[in-house]
């Protein structure tokens, strides 16, 4: 079990921005009236390519969007789905808001937690997942609800865990 | 016009007539068969946005997303006319409050529904452009959403000269990257703009000055679905929809989540009883359990008990029983649920998710939390129960800029105010005794 560690965020290295984020972020950027709009865009577009906000992105992203890299940083650490620390492969989020409570995800929880070795904020040895907990996602009629990556699942149970998890390589 | 539109579930159940289970109708054509973009072409074909802003005032729409502000009336704030400037219209599709689920339903299964109301409606402020701002968690809904309005782009429904009428809009599903506040208004346009979402101090209210400094209308989902019906149909048509159950008009789309047998969402008339609604709809407490409290309308509603099943579910009688309708989807607690560790994980919630901005709320939703942890393990002190009750007024109605820390305290005030008893059973039993 580790916890996020800084071993990866090495800034020995320049960070070059690829060619294709660069184009993206320009198109998010036209979306709006003042560039700094897109910075959740442009952020997501990085998240993409490397699974969380690297350090080094930071000053190039924000030289796009014609804001300080200080203000993007306050902006990409205000967000909780703006990862500025590795995640593993496959990130798992579980609603823990009240209805899921009154529906007992504490069960789903633990099953998750022991079948993993990790409790929530950690990241497994082989980076194959991360436990976040979660706002209220929206389908409370069938809770216990989370989500893996871009993926939601309903009404589950603790029987179902290791099959879910199995599905995530 | 009106005549042609033929569904019969349409006169009672407008938003949802068209919806069928595992069957998301994003098809244009599909869509336009069941009567869709009707009330576009009937703006287009003679309405003035005052006429537009006048139907939607008389139908005495209220705001779905949980304060009950009359719409119309938001609307009738910003300033029109050829000096107006640019203009916004943001659709606040931030979907968080804990226990809701309604809008996830209308914007995957009815995607054009939306965006025909968001053209309607950005036609009657005269807005330039228009944002949804999406939860990014709601993946299938932003999927349905992006594309339904490149299918309304290809029909001249969205973009320049609509429908030939020389009048352009841009539409843009903005996704959103976590964070409740960002459901708060003046909050959500911070973070629109691509700041941290901190609410901003009102007034200026955002109808004068909101997104980029500009005038901008933020309308819940729910609330702008509403505006192509009553276009089609009328403002007499919609009031006429609860009458005899309330004096707000309209459906409400009202749910159950908790342990009730049928869990779900139904469109029914507004000011509906809970009780039907528990009872009827959800089909009542799963077997062996009783209801013991219900929340009316997410987690910043005050608490409820049995006894006021009866109420209807509208924002005045809700509102007079010391609560709020909020959202209008109910979670209920049954009899074994400890209401110490509901108000626990309640106060988490909001521990969690504030912004940080206010004092009151950063510093003392982790304090209540503090405590309600040691009276969930039996070990508070006495002298918790009189800091909580301190704590709902402290964080209270003024205490901050926005309504993040007095809604948190709603749920904490009336627990305290009918299960008094079991935060006292959490008072560690030496304590208890050395205090007499």
């Amino acid at each position: 079990m580790i916890i996020c560690t800084d071993n990866n965020r090495s800034t020995a290295q320049p960070y070059i921005l690829a060619d294709e984020d660069r184009a993206e972020i320009a198109h998010h950027i036209h979306h709006y009236d003042d560039a700094r709009a897109a910075s959740i865009d442009a952020l997501k577009v990085i998240q993409r390519r490397h699974g969380w906000v690297p350090d080094g992105a930071i000053q190039p992203v924000a030289d796009l969007l014609g804001i300080s890299a200080a203000d993007l940083e306050g902006v990409a650490t205000f967000y909780s789905l703006i990862f500025r620390k590795p995640v593993g492969r496959n990130v798992i989020k579980i609603c823990d808001s009240i209805a899921c409570h009154l529906t007992d995800y504490q069960v789903v929880q633990q099953a998750i937690e022991q079948q993993l070795g990790v409790g929530l904020g950690q990241t497994t040895q082989d980076d194959r997942y991360t436990l976040l907990p979660i706002c209220c996602l929206g389908a409370c009629d069938k809770a216990p609800v989370l989500m893996i990556n871009d993926n939601t699942h309903f009404n589950v149970t603790p029987e179902q865990v290791p099959a879910l998890l199995e599905a995530y390589k | 016009m009106t005549n042609s539109i033929s569904a019969k579930l349409g006169d009672t159940k407008p938003l949802t007539y068209r919806v069928v289970e595992n069957q998301p109708l994003v098809d244009l054509k599909q869509y336009e068969a069941q009567d869709g973009y009707l009330a576009l072409r009937k703006v287009f074909a003679g309405m003035s946005p005052a006429d537009v802003q006048g139907e939607v005032k008389n139908a005495n729409l209220r705001g779905r997303g949980g304060a009950g502000f009359p719409a119309g009336i938001k609307w009738s704030l910003i300033p029109m006319g050829p000096d107006a400037g640019d203009k916004y219209l943001v659709c606040n599709a931030d979907e968080m409050e804990p226990g809701t689920f309604k809008d996830r339903l209308l914007m995957e299964y009815l995607p054009h529904q939306l965006v025909e109301a968001m053209i309607i409606a950005a036609f009657a402020i005269q807005a330039k452009r228009a944002y949804i701002f999406l939860r990014g968690e709601y993946v299938l809904a932003a999927k349905n959403l992006n594309e339904a309005i490149a299918q309304a782009e290809a029909a001249g429904y969205l973009g320049s000269n609509i429908l030939g009428s020389g009048w352009n809009l841009d539409l843009h599903v903005h996704t959103g990257a976590g964070r409740y506040i960002c459901g708060e208004e003046t909050a959500l346009i911070n973070s629109l703009e691509g700041r941290r979402a901190n609410p901003r101090a009102k007034p200026p209210f955002p109808q004068i000055a909101g997104l980029w400094g500009r005038p901008t209308i933020v309308n819940n989902v729910e609330t702008l679905c509403c505006i192509p019906h009553i276009i089609n149909r009328g403002a007499e048509w919609f009031k006429a929809l609860s009458q005899g159950k309330s004096t707000d008009a309209g459906t409400k789309i009202y749910g159950v989540s908790g342990k009730v047998k049928k869990p779900g969402l139904w469109e029914l008339p507004i000011g509906t009883t809970a009780r039907e609604i528990i009872e009827e709809h959800a089909g009542g407490m799963k077997e062996g359990l009783r209801l013991k409290a219900w929340l009316p309308g997410g987690a910043s509603t005050d608490f409820l008990t049995p006894d006021h099943l009866d109420l209807a579910m509208d924002f005045d009688t809700i509102m007079k029983a010391g609560s709020r309708m909020g959202t209008g989807l109910i979670m209920v607690v049954d009899h074994t649920q400890s209401m110490v560790s509901a108000v626990r994980n309640l106060e988490e919630f909001f521990a969690r998710e504030s912004c940080g901005w206010c004092t009151p709320c950063r510093d003392g939703l982790p304090w209540s939390v503090k405590m309600l942890r040691a009276l969930e393990r039996g070990e508070g002190k006495p002298e918790y129960l009189n800091i909580l009750q301190q704590l709902t007024r402290q964080l209270g109605p003024g205490k901050t800029f926005c309504a993040h820390a007095p809604g948190a305290m709603e749920p904490l005030q009336s627990a305290l105010k009918y299960f008094r008893s079991e935060f006292e059973q959490g008072i560690a039993p030496a304590t208890a005794a050395a205090h007499g």
